[in-house]
């Protein structure tokens, strides 16, 4: 135990500030990102519905390592994209922050996505069609009354979105790097101190990691728990 | 506005959907209009459509002179600007919001005002004291009176009401269509209800419509649509459970031949009459002696229920089909009578009580 208070004194803390860092940013964007394509996604026919759907999954089943490919692809500062954020807003992702919550938001948005999509299509019609007649306007219907009737499957959405995004991996590290103190994630750090044969580090961070996973599910089964009491048992 | 209000609503709406083809005309300057028919026959998708929550192909919808939908002049306003009230068959409450953010949802202006209008209207349908409760903690009686309140807050020009009563059981069904009437009593504008009930549209409406696979089939006002249907179909979705085809045998005689027997008119046959219907209710037992436009017939069935009993009985016609069992509804002081007397020999017929249909 003295050995890891010894540990905790001596350790660089940063990779745990870039992480939740970029887990709170990449959340927030995949939030309103995520409401805003499950939104456009249910008005859809079912073809385009079906197709929609794969492409804004994609991110979340391929190998974070193939995601990474892409961005690389997209950002490069070797290609026109890359090149034009560079030279018109001096904008650089590979290698930089931006490129941790690129990856990340990349990564995660599909569970912000998926779970706000299921989430609305649980909603019963009529009570849009009631804010409807009752002359309210769409964004006052969308945000007081089809956002919060949606909320339990909204707010486990977030969450997982959350843990997703702060623990991301591949696509990191192909895109951003693991830059000490820049973009060095947890995970990230993780992998190399294993690398170089430091297991009591990597231990002390493999049980961060846990605690705040452990308290990412909680807090969804504390949202959605109230539900939870009125299901009967099989 | 009580009582000058001009009423005059006109909807023309044409739409199909698959093999479904919706083509209703409804043109009514009644207070309490009602709309009869079986589920799947338009009558809801008839009210949306008034609504604009759902898609019209061509058609016209006028209250009194504002235009709601033109499909020629390419007017088509927006659910939000129809200023039409909409009850929904599950009231449609926000779950998330309490019963006074609830009426609330819907108005415009200052937030103190609106309070103040929304907790009289609360009180006005005896929902003060409720006004934080969520709706899930509410009875559905209590959720019946918000869905209201939440539309008359809002003054619309007319307020559809779609099977407002399905969702409650027995007995409060029957409190709340009383209540309704009462808390409509001063609402100046016109109210549609559309139900497959006979009974709660026969209380309800002035003015009634009888729908089915989306066309009107008959229209006029309430108490004459029951007591003369014209057509089978109507006199069957007012109750109506026994059908005879008919031959005219001259100009005041006709044969029911389903039921094997003639029938003595005192009035002239109408030329298109082809059937005829006799309410289960009406039938008078005749004991001993046989009169004109009687049915001698074997019983088959009879059913036992708290008020009234049910004979099901077969006429006196020889080659027999099931569903020709006439239906004898007795009861109060005629069960009384059939019970100490015995059963009768024949059923008479009255003329009045005879549905000419085509």
């Amino acid at each position: 135990m003295s050995t890891f208070t010894q540990l905790a004194g001596s350790l660089d803390w940063s990779p745990l500030w870039i992480s939740l860092k970029t887990g709170v940013v990449a959340t927030i964007i995949s939030f309103f990102l995520g409401l805003w394509a499950a939104r456009k996604v249910i008005k859809k026919d079912y073809r385009t519905k079906s197709i929609l759907d794969g492409i804004l999954t994609l991110p979340m089943v391929l190998p974070p390592t193939v995601a990474g490919f892409f961005l690389l692809l997209i950002f490069s500062r070797r290609r026109a994209f890359g090149i034009f954020l560079n030279d018109t807003f001096n904008i650089q992702v590979v290698h930089t922050w931006l490129g941790c919550i690129i990856a990340a938001t990349v990564i995660a948005f599909p569970l912000m996505y998926r779970n706000a999509r299921a989430a609305f299509e649980q909603i019963d019609a009529n009570l849009v069609y009631a804010g409807r007649t009752l002359g309210m306007s769409e964004l006052a219907i969308f945000w007081r009354i089809v956002v919060p009737t949606a909320g339990p499957g909204i707010a486990s959405g977030t969450i997982l979105t959350f843990a997703r995004a702060m623990g991301e991996y591949g696509a990191t590290s192909m895109l951003a790097g693991n830059i000490p103190g820049k973009t060095g994630t947890v995970s990230q750090r993780i992998a190399m101190v294993i690398q170089d044969g430091d297991y009591m580090t990597a231990g002390f961070w493999v049980v961060i990691v846990l605690l705040i996973t452990f308290f990412a599910v909680f807090l969804i089964n504390i949202i959605t728990g109230k539900h939870m009491k009125n299901v009967r048992k099989w | 506005m009580v009582g000058t209000a001009v009423k005059k609503l006109y909807a023309d709406i044409h739409r199909e959907i698959g093999n479904f083809e919706l083509n209703i005309t409804i043109e009514s300057e009644a207070s309490r209009i009602g709309i009869l028919g079986a589920s799947g026959s338009g009558k809801s998708m008839t009210l949306r459509s008034i609504a604009g929550i759902e898609e019209v192909d061509s058609g016209l919808i006028r209250i009194n002179d504002r235009v709601l939908f033109d499909s020629d002049k390419r007017i088509n306003l927006k659910p939000q600007k129809r200023n039409v009230g909409y009850m929904f068959q599950n009231y449609a409450l926000f779950p998330t919001m309490t019963v006074l953010k609830n009426v609330m949802a819907g108005m415009k202006g200052s937030a103190d005002d609106n309070r103040i209008k929304a907790m009289e209207m609360l009180k006005r349908f005896r929902l003060d004291g409720y006004e934080d409760r969520l709706p899930g903690e509410l009875s559905g009686g209590q959720q019946q009176r918000v869905a209201l309140a939440r539309i008359m807050v809002t003054e619309p020009e007319l307020i559809l009401l779609d099977e407002p009563f399905s969702a409650l059981d027995g007995y409060l069904r029957d409190r709340m269509q009383v209540e309704m009437l009462e808390m409509l009593k001063d609402y100046p504008g016109q109210v549609i209800m559309v139900s497959h009930s006979r009974d709660e549209l026969y209380r309800f409406s002035e003015e009634l419509f009888v729908v089915r696979k989306g066309e009107i089939l008959r229209h006029g006002e309430t108490k004459a649509v029951f007591s003369d249907p014209v057509k089978i179909e109507v006199a069957k979705m007012t109750g109506c459970k026994n059908f005879s085809d008919v031959k005219i045998l001259n100009e005041r005689t006709i044969e029911a031949t389903d039921w094997g027997i003639t029938i003595e008119l005192e009035n002239k046959v109408p030329e298109w009459l082809g059937h005829i219907g006799y309410r289960a209710h009406y039938f008078e037992p005749v004991w001993g002696e046989r009169e004109e436009n009687c049915i001698r017939f074997d019983l088959v069935r009879v059913d036992d229920l708290p008020f009234e009993k049910n004979y099901y009985i077969k006429p006196e016609k020889t080659e027999f089909r099931e569903d020709d069992l006439l239906c004898w509804f007795v009861q109060g002081e005629e069960q009384k009578r059939v019970e100490q007397k015995g059963l009768p020999d024949y059923l008479k017929l009255t003329e009045d009580n005879i549905l000419l249909l085509e």
